[in-house]
């Protein structure tokens, strides 16, 4: 018996040992480096200037040691000497820094030496790690529900179109085969007595006929103020713009405040159109679009949107430089004031500290922004009523207010008390 | 037969009144040329300007009022000088933090975050990463530095200079420094 276990012992032995490092193995490579802690360091130290697959400031580092050492024959005391000071490596005449610096325009990269071996191995394991694949979209998708939702729908009414067809086509047959039941039996359908038509009698009431012709009268004269009090008015007006700009997305979702792209609001009389540069703010680092998407807006749609924005400013996403040429974007107006008004955005947004969102209504949920108010100057002077007017912390004006509250006897002032409503403010 | 026809009339004539509302159209005006004068717009296509816009950039060689040269170029050379030199034509008295605030809040929190730490909206969604903390030792940003990567941007950052006055620049820097003292305690 004895003998038996000793020769079984080599196996058992062997079996233990892998047992061993399968349960350990996870934790052997945890030694070497901790790829969830190495992509907040990453997010954190490198993503100003690296991403993983694609080239920005500095160039993509997915992969980075593994290819440092298979081309160039550098090994991880390499790369920590580099993070630790890459600037005094290159004035040290190290052959491969100095390429990497020449070939990224002299971008001299920030000395991290705050960053640890650990943390360096935790990066470095982060950046060896195989590009996540998407999973493939579930088979019971919700865009794929909506849509036969709709084919449905429209198979149901068709349906009940067809249906109703055939009742009145069945009634009218019916009605034939009777009336020539009628005729072979000699049966007589009795006439309709010849009564005065009751249009004729209608004709000849002449009171009714004043009733009818006062009221077609009134009623056509309320639809015809009422379609010249629209014209010119143009709320609700949403056209269609060169480059699908979603502002519930960026101003909505992403809480992008308005003054950033519409900066001169705050200081001059337009609320000024951005041009493109301020796009390229954010743009120069996000590329594609990763947030919700519907049917109608997906994310191919989107990220065309962006390469739209890269054609028109002249930026080569692939070689991260611009190219000089660029074609202005043709944007169409949305909310256009007649010229014979002055507006100036200044005295409301900072003068006034009116939210953009008081005239604008919710920019911040539109996917394509249309006229919220009516902009009529019926609409400017009820505000101007109603508004009133920030007398605190306002001392230069402090003298004028007090006298304004003492001769129309109120504690609060309304932008119409201190002139708002005279002609000469807007019309001049 | 006659009443069928009357029927069709109808329903075209109230089908057409109805899709007269389109949204993607501006309505009618009355008498136009009321609504638009004959002089340039601020954001108008004219045949007459470079690209059909009359929203052009100041002429080679002039300066817009209420602007004034900076005297630095946008190189890390450049940045390194403008950290060791560059100062605040700002006095004591004339910081506003509140302004500062107001305008960082809403030019430099959407990345930066509102406290500094560089964990603003877009970073916290991911959109855009890699936001250092002002109190990051190893760049130890100074008013100067601010200033000029305000002015020019840095790394993926894009030049603010067109969005915040000279002035407003100089406020954003002051409070900068401010939630780099704060973020230091």
């Amino acid at each position: 018996m004895k003998q038996v276990i000793n020769r079984k012992l080599t196996s058992r032995f062997l079996l233990l040992g892998l047992l061993f490092l399968l349960t350990f193995s996870t934790s052997l490579s945890a030694q070497d480096g901790d790829p969830a802690k190495g992509k907040s360091l990453f997010n954190t130290n490198c993503a100003a200037c690296h991403s993983l697959d694609k080239k920005m400031t500095g160039p993509a580092l997915r992969f980075v040691e593994q290819r440092l050492a298979d081309d160039e024959g550098l090994d991880r005391d390499w790369i920590a000497a580099w993070i630790g000071n890459s600037a005094a490596m290159v004035k040290d005449g190290d052959a491969y820094a100095n390429k990497i610096f020449n070939e990224y325009n002299g971008a001299a990269m920030t000395a991290m030496p705050q960053l640890t071996d650990q943390d360096i191995a935790d990066i470095l394991a982060y950046t060896a790690q195989e590009k996540a694949t998407p999973p493939p979209p579930p088979p019971g998708d919700p865009e794929g529900k909506v849509t036969q939702g709709g084919i449905s729908n429209k198979l149901i009414l068709g349906a009940l179109v067809i249906l109703f067809a055939l009742l009145a086509f069945g009634l009218m047959v019916v009605n034939k085969t009777l009336r020539r039941f009628a005729e072979a039996n000699n049966v007589e359908i009795p006439e309709s007595s010849q009564r005065k038509p009751l249009w004729k009698a209608f004709v000849q009431n002449q009171f009714l006929m004043l009733v009818v012709a006062i009221f077609f009268l009134l009623s056509s004269a309320y639809f015809a103020y009422g379609y010249f009090m629209q014209l010119g008015v143009d709320q609700g007006y949403q056209p269609v713009q060169e480059i699908h700009f979603s502002h519930k997305i960026h101003a909505g979702d992403n809480g992008v405040d308005c003054k950033y792209c519409h900066s001169s609001a705050r200081v001059s009389k337009t609320s000024g159109i951005p041009s493109l540069n301020v796009c390229m703010n954010c743009h120069k680092s996000v590329y594609e679009y990763t947030g919700e998407t519907t049917a109608e807006y997906s994310k191919e749609f989107y990220d065309g949107e962006i390469k739209k924005l890269y054609a028109a400013v002249g930026w080569d996403d692939e070689n991260q430089e611009y190219t000089g040429e660029t074609q202005p974007v043709k944007w169409t107006r949305v909310h256009n004031l007649p010229d014979f008004a002055y507006f100036n955005h200044s005295q409301h947004v900072t003068v006034g500290d009116i939210e953009c969102q008081t005239c604008h209504g919710p920019v911040e949920e539109m996917e394509i922004v249309y006229q919220y108010s009516p902009l009529t100057m019926g609409w400017c002077i009820n505000c101007h009523r109603e508004t009133n007017v920030k007398v605190k912390d306002n001392e230069y004006y402090t003298k004028i207010h007090e006298e304004l509250s003492k001769k129309y006897g109120v504690d609060k002032l309304t932008v119409a008390q201190q002139g708002g409503l005279e002609c000469g403010k807007c019309h001049y | 037969m006659k009443g069928l026809v009357k029927i069709l009339v109808l329903a075209i004539m109230v089908s057409s009144v109805v899709s007269c509302k389109n949204n993607e159209t501006p309505n009618y005006q009355f008498f136009p040329n009321m609504y638009t004068s004959p002089s340039y717009e601020t954001y108008g296509a004219y045949e007459v300007f470079p690209d059909e816009q009359s929203a052009m950039l100041p002429v080679d060689g002039t300066i817009s009022r209420g602007h004034s040269i900076f005297d630095y170029g946008s190189s890390t050379a450049e940045y390194d000088r403008a950290k060791a030199e560059l100062v605040s034509p700002l006095d004591s008295t004339q910081i506003d933090y509140a302004r500062g605030k107001e305008l960082y809040d809403i030019y430099c929190g959407v990345c930066h975050g509102n406290k500094g730490d560089g964990q603003g909206n877009l970073v916290k969604k991911e959109k855009i990463l890699g936001i250092p903390s002002y109190d990051d030792a190893a760049r130890a940003i100074n008013e100067g530095s601010i200033y000029h990567v305000i002015y020019y941007g840095k790394n993926a950052m894009g030049s603010h200079k067109n969005q915040l006055r000279e002035e407003e620049r100089w406020q954003v820097a002051a409070y900068v420094m401010k939630l780099k003292a704060d973020l230091e305690k």
